[in-house]
């Protein structure tokens, strides 16, 4: 509830300021970002998050699962070490470094952004397989589940709720990477920034960045809600 | 019937675990396996359901080879219950239940009514119960929720690695109480793995003692106690088992049966006759249909005259069928006896078991040597 409560106002501040600062006449020497345009890049964003992250949860969550099954488990350690990897590196060096590679393009964007949302998607995965309490495992196989069985119905949805928590932390970094990502090719509320700190306007950095933290909250929110919406009732602690 | 034959497991590293095996659990016996930690009993346990792989011998079930039963359908006709009980935490108790009848494609209906029919026989409320998550269970609870899960489909053979092991001692004792009315009633072949000598020999109808990967005596509980058949076994069922057989067994396994009995209004001099008569230096005094009253002593009625009404004790222990002798033992030292009326249910006498006859028993117990000693072939 109280948890609540602060979302809700910081949501509020955050449409505010933004609200205030796109009814301004001018910032110092030049008009504040329209509605349309504050929209448009909204929705840029929107797009390449989304895009990132279903690449990261297309590769994270099989990957992630497969690194628990007993004939693979040995790649586990250098599979999410290697994902721990890309986390590690600054979020503005893991996008730095993709224009040389890659170029100045949306598609450098995405890569950068899919390097950086992977851990935390593959790394619950792993770990919600993998720390079922083994009993449960080994009283489903002493009752006669198949392999497929123990996995669909005993192992995918007792993994379900970490999994999407680690999809909703992915989620929420990646709005706020994506900002950095505007520099290397691509688009979002990232732009409105990046013009606020060439020209040097503080509110013009504001009405870019605000929409930006509401959207990282919105988000955050809607998969909190939806993760306890996929918890088993049996998993949800009253 | 399960038939091991010589069963072997070995490691890949070279770790002999089973080292060769042999026995038989017959239909309706519960079949202790105990023995230390690291003696192999849960690795031959789960070699009965394949759950790990055996490396030589075979395991039979009403003479089939296990070997060539597909697995999983081999498993679904075995009750499997363990320490940790292993609850899936995202189903309900009714969804636990119907795990093996899921598998088994039951119809909805059956699937209710067996889950509600097995909740019932764990002394559970179905109302209560059938829609509860695990985690809104006690701990004997879940236990109780596990042992009816895995009795699902009706399995004629049930697996328990120390099923009662993780809950606390007084609800483990009670547990074990309703399980075995419950197996007196479902008369499942159960194999019941225990590193507990009381709940072995409170439970089992034999015993196979393991160590170091071999079994070392097969017998029922009451030889394993009487006979042990190696230094390794006396150590290890403790030096306590004198007392230890007392609880296993029953006053009337003790008692003389139909003793002598006087009434209240016998006359005292007939009384001493029979006492001489008899060798007796006591005697039960009983109302209409040996309804058990007291007993006279013969000290008592020395130079006395008149009824045994004037010199009987009325308040006198008394052992109820189905009392065990350590009980009955406990009866005669807090009282200060010699000699323990044994009643039925309704207060009738039905025997009286005497010190010296305990004692003797115990001897015999001890001394008796190449009796029905239970073939143990390794």
């Amino acid at each position: 509830m109280r948890r609540r409560i602060v979302l809700i106002t910081l949501l509020g501040i955050f449409i505010g300021v933004t609200v205030w600062i796109t009814q301004m006449d001018t910032l110092r020497y030049m008009h504040p970002k329209t509605y349309g345009d504050l929209a448009r890049q909204t929705w840029n964003h929107i797009k390449m998050v989304g895009i990132a992250e279903l690449l990261a949860i297309g590769v994270g969550v099989p990957l992630g699962v497969l690194v628990t099954r007993p004939g693979l488990k040995r790649f586990a350690t250098p599979v999410i070490g290697t994902a721990n990897v890309g986390q590690t590196i600054p979020s503005l060096a893991v996008v730095a470094i993709m224009a040389p590679i890659l170029g100045y393009r949306f598609e450098s964007a995405i890569i950068a952004l899919f390097i950086y949302s992977l851990l935390p998607v593959l790394r619950n995965s792993f770990t919600g397989i993998n720390d079922i309490d083994p009993a449960i495992i080994e009283s489903a196989k002493g009752m006669g589940m198949s392999r497929l069985q123990i996995a669909t119905k005993i192992e995918l949805p007792l993994a379900l709720p970490v999994i999407m928590a680690g999809i909703r932390t992915s989620t929420v970094i990646c709005v706020g990477t994506a900002t950095l990502a505007v520099l290397i090719g691509g688009e979002g509320l990232g732009k409105i920034i990046l013009a606020g700190l060439y020209t040097q306007i503080p509110l013009l950095i504001l009405q870019g960045a605000a929409p930006t933290a509401a959207l990282a909250v919105i988000l955050d929110t809607l998969l909190g809600g939806f993760e306890s919406w996929m918890t088993p009732r049996g998993l949800k602690k009253s | 019937m399960i038939t091991l034959e010589n069963v072997k497991k070995i490691y890949p590293d070279g770790t002999e675990a089973v080292k060769g095996i042999s026995f038989e659990v017959i239909d309706g016996n519960l079949c202790v396996l105990l023995g230390p930690s690291g003696c192999g009993k849960t690795t031959t346990m789960k070699m009965i359901n394949r759950l790990i792989p055996i490396t030589k011998g075979g395991i039979y079930i009403d003479d089939k080879d296990t070997k060539e039963m597909d697995e999983n359908e081999l498993r679904r006709n075995i009750g499997y219950a363990i320490q940790e009980i292993g609850l899936f935490p995202h189903m309900t108790v009714r969804e636990n239940i119907a795990t093996v009848p899921t598998l088994k494609d039951w119809d909805k209906e059956r699937k209710e009514k067996r889950a509600e029919e097995l909740l019932t026989l764990m002394g559970m409320d179905p109302d209560e119960f059938m829609e509860k998550y695990p985690t809104e269970l006690s701990g004997g609870q879940k236990q109780r929720v596990g042992v009816a899960r895995s009795l699902g489909a009706d399995p004629p053979i049930m697996l328990m690695d120390e099923p009662f092991g993780a809950i606390d001692p007084i609800t483990r004792d009670r547990l074990q109480d309703e399980f075995i009315n419950i197996q007196e009633e479902i008369q499942k072949t159960i194999v019941f793995v225990t590193h507990d000598i009381n709940e072995a020999i409170k439970m089992g109808d034999k015993v196979a003692l393991m160590k170091d990967g071999e079994l070392i005596q097969y017998s029922t509980p009451a030889e394993l106690l009487a006979a042990p058949k190696s230094r390794f076994v006396r150590d290890f069922v403790g030096s306590d088992r004198t007392l230890k057989s007392l609880r296993l067994m029953k006053v009337e396994d003790a008692m003389k049966k139909s003793p002598r009995a006087v009434r209240k209004d016998d006359d005292l001099s007939e009384v001493t006759s029979i006492m001489a008569e008899e060798d007796l230096t006591y005697l039960m005094v009983v109302e209409d249909g040996r309804r058990l009253k007291g007993w006279v002593n013969r000290q008592d009625i020395e130079d006395e005259s008149g009824v045994v009404a004037d010199v009987m004790s009325e308040d006198t222990g008394s052992a109820e069928l189905g009392t065990s002798l350590a009980e009955g033992l406990t009866v005669m030292l807090e009282r200060d006896v010699a000699n323990l009326p044994v009643v039925d249910e309704h207060g009738i006498l039905q025997g009286i078991v005497t010190f010296n006859d305990l004692q003797s028993l115990i001897g015999e117990t001890y001394t008796e040597r190449g009796g029905k000693h239970p073939e143990v072939t390794q």
